[in-house]
């Protein structure tokens, strides 16, 4: 019943593929492989994420990255701090796949991966703009969202969600609640 | 006899956020060579609204009404791609019948929002009276949308679950009296302006986007597939028994301006296929799933039973908890993939929600098909992308 | 809310926050304030006045002003698309005069913010304003750009009127064709009621 966009076959063959990467890249390189939902997420470590994007692109054919975002979990886990996520669509196989990189806040960077796929230089941005994480080799690194001198990384799970130009920026001590 | 040497000069110029053409708050730095552009570079974020942010802040019912608010032309589907992605961590399915409603208003949108790109991109071709016939006919399905939920252009109808009302009475032969007008107001509109001279000239060859760019950048939907790649979520990885019903994946090979108009015109045509046979086929039944707690209870019990009215109030006012765990559900809009990637930790509010959105890809792919062209081709191919600047700054 | 002035620097333009409600436009042109003292002084203008009553010299130009109204595109979000909506043939803006939307601001005589204006967005609402030529209104359209709307939050200008002054509100998210209309009227019949003139100066933010 949660299996609305993916049927077992296609989780089967995530797992096959997941098995692939791991022999390609090596065992230290794959943290963990979840199924969950009817979706299968690999997480790498950061030093061979461009290696396993690579991989997923020239012989799995996962031709297009179709959203790269990242996570803030402060409040429910400490360190590491943040996910960044990346999914990738298959248009021959017709499959989805999403790789995650677990990033520590005191080392928040990822290497880029817009010379492999071009579509995520603007992502790539948006994460530097709302969380702080640097993306080593991005061209053009500047905010995106948000105007340039504006105070801080947005969406992270410290910014208040009410501020405006004037105010301070401090730690949400009485957050702004849901009425 | 002396030779004079033309430099070549470079001009920089500000394609303001504040333009007619721009379709909204865009800012475009273009890199002039005469009248040739060499580059053109998007600066976004002028509609900016930190709707992640404050989906934080609010229970998961609650975020449907900011989710219209993000593609704001295309309202239906940005619900309709949040419910399924909570829908898939809560373990929820429609009923059919809700489904086939979905797949209604989700198609009368698509023709909608077609609609308002024909108009846009024709007004600003200078085909000023395209403009006032498509939105004329958007006013009739603007109609159909008022009937059942009640708005015009922020519906929040589609909610966890399926949707929240029925059909009303009339409805349907309102919908059947719509569906044998439309073709003839498509055939109007295609005589005006696909044969029209002027409009070939000014969108023929115009900004082609060859496949393999368009599937390296991201592109998708209607614009992906005047590339020459079939590719239709609705088809492919079909949701909301989209695959009950009969209807074609429209493909064009040129990858050009005309080939991205020509595609979304075919699709209206499509869209009206889908539902009339989705009105034939409509199977009785709920419309909302009976989930213990995840779905407000029918509203004619509310007098009658204690466990209603608790259900009732726990629902609208303290929200649901959902089980934790991430998912992305997406949709085939009007425009792209529109896809919502939900992270959550077992409360009532998303620990995160992220939206894929198709026009935040398509706005920066923007300088690789208007390389090389003039500056007037370069509105008519910001045009034929069909970007929506709410849902590039979200 | 704060009751304080606030001076920021957004994206290089330095801009004026005022509290709500508050805001006062500045002339961008020096040339604007001469033409101010020009037509306050106009020589026809006085004899007019003294051959035929003020109050009718008043009565004929408001009629022009108010039924010529030209506003300035800068539609932002979804209400821009109820503006749209507004222009196009079932709810007709053009019986009212208002049809030819210009994108120069320096040949429009209102401006209706439509939608919500994020703090990236507001010192370049702030300069098109100082772009338009007296005499100039502010419809606020829809609830975000009267008082931040839905969104309570660090990206959006709760309330133009903290960067604009704004002669009418128009409420709804968005709000139908048929409310921005009645806005329009409002606005309609706070021009009628305006003096013109050496009276004027008083009224002009």
């Amino acid at each position: 019943m949660a299996e609305t966009f993916q049927t077992t076959s296609d989780i089967e063959r995530l797992l096959a593929i997941a098995e692939r990467l791991k022999a390609h890249l090596g065992e230290e390189a794959v943290e963990e492989v979840k199924t969950h939902n009817g979706e299968v997420t690999v997480t790498v470590r950061r030093q061979y994420l461009t290696e396993a994007l690579r991989y997923l692109r020239d012989h799995e054919i996962f031709e297009m990255l179709v959203d790269a975002t990242a996570v803030d979990y402060l409040p429910l886990r400490g360190e590491p701090r943040f996910e960044v996520v990346y999914h990738l669509l298959s248009l021959t196989h017709r499959l989805r796949l999403r790789i995650k990189v677990r990033v520590r806040s005191d080392d928040a960077w990822v290497p880029t991966v817009c010379f492999l796929y071009p579509s995520a230089n603007p992502y790539e941005r948006e994460i530097w703009d709302m969380f702080g994480i640097r993306i080593d080799g991005h061209p053009h690194l500047k905010r995106i969202l948000t105007y340039d001198e504006f105070p801080g990384h947005p969406l992270r799970k410290d910014f208040p969600l009410f501020w405006q130009p004037g105010m301070p920026v401090e730690k949400p001590a009485e957050e702004f609640e849901e009425w | 006899m002396a030779t004079v040497e033309w430099e070549q000069a470079l001009m920089t110029i500000n394609m303001g956020p504040q333009h007619p053409s721009t379709h909204g708050v865009l800012r475009l730095i273009l890199t002039l060579e005469g009248e040739t552009i060499v580059d053109a570079e998007p600066i976004i974020g002028y509609l900016h609204t930190a709707i992640e942010k404050e989906a934080e802040f609010k229970t998961y019912h609650k975020v449907i009404t900011l989710n219209d608010r993000l593609d704001y032309v295309s309202g239906m589907t940005n619900n309709f791609a949040y419910c399924l992605a909570v829908e898939k961590l809560l373990g929820i399915e429609p009923p059919l019948r809700g489904q086939y409603l979905r797949v209604i208003v989700t198609e009368l949108q698509r023709i909608a929002s077609h609609l308002v790109f024909l108009g846009t991109m024709a007004f600003e071709l200078g085909v000023m009276s395209a403009f006032f016939y498509c939105f004329r006919e958007r006013e009739k399905i603007l109609d159909l949308f008022e009937m059942l939920c009640g708005a015009r252009l922020t519906y929040s109808y589609i909610i966890v679950g399926g949707v929240r009302y029925d059909l009303p009475d009339g409805w349907v032969e309102k919908g059947r009296e719509f569906l044998r007008d439309f073709p003839k107001a498509w055939q109007e509109l295609n005589e005006l302006i696909s044969e029209n001279p002027i409009w070939l000239s000014r969108t023929k060859g115009v900004g082609v986007l060859r496949k393999e760019d368009a599937i390296a950048w991201g592109v998708t939907g209607p614009s992906l597939r005047a590339s020459g790649v079939p590719w239709d979520l609705r088809k492919t990885m079909p949701y909301s028994s989209y695959d009950h019903f009969d209807f074609e994946v429209v493909t064009a090979e040129e990858g050009d301006t005309y080939a991205r108009y020509w595609v979304r015109m075919l699709e209206m045509m499509e869209s009206v296929k889908i539902v009339r046979q989705a009105i034939e086929n409509l199977p009785a039944g709920p419309v909302l799933a009976d989930h213990p707690w995840a779905t407000p209870p029918p509203k004619d019990l509310l007098d009658k039973d204690m466990e209603a009215l608790i259900r009732h109030f726990l629902f609208y006012g303290r929200g649901y908890p959902v089980p934790p765990g991430e998912a992305y559900a997406a949709v085939e809009s009007a425009r792209g993939e529109v896809g919502f990637y939900i992270v959550s930790d077992g409360s009532e509010k998303p620990y995160r929600m992220h939206m894929r959105a198709p026009s935040f890809i398509h706005v920066h792919a923007l300088p690789v098909a208007a390389k090389g062209h003039l500056l007037a081709d370069l509105i008519a191919i910001l045009a034929s992308f069909d970007p929506v600047m709410g849902e590039v700054d979200r | 809310m704060k009751a304080t002035i606030v001076k920021t620097t957004i994206d290089g333009h330095e801009i004026v926050i005022a509290p709500p409600g508050e805001a006062r436009g500045e002339v961008l042109d020096e040339l604007d304030a001469e033409m101010r003292e020009v037509i306050g002084r106009n020589v026809l203008l006085a004899k007019l006045e003294d051959l035929l009553k003020v109050d009718v010299v008043q009565a004929i130009i408001n009629w022009a002003k108010r039924n010529s109204l030209w506003p300035a595109t800068f539609g932002l979000a979804c209400c821009a698309i109820e503006m749209m909506a507004t222009v196009a043939s079932r709810n007709d803006i053009a019986r009212f005069g208002a049809e030819v939307f210009r994108s120069s601001p320096r040949q429009a005589d209102v401006m209706i913010v439509a939608g919500r204006c994020s703090w990236k967005m507001a010192p370049i609402l702030k300069r098109i304003y100082d772009q338009m030529p007296n005499p100039k209104w502010v419809i606020a359209m829809g609830t975000c750009a009267s008082c931040g709307g839905v969104f309570q939050n660090y990206a959006i200008v709760q309330g133009v009127d903290q960067i604009v002054p704004v002669d009418v509100y128009v409420a709804g998210c968005p709000p139908r064709p048929e409310a921005l209309i009645h806005g329009i009227m409002l606005l309609q019949e706070k021009i009628k009621r305006e003096r013109i003139g050496k009276h004027r100066e008083k009224e002009v933010p």
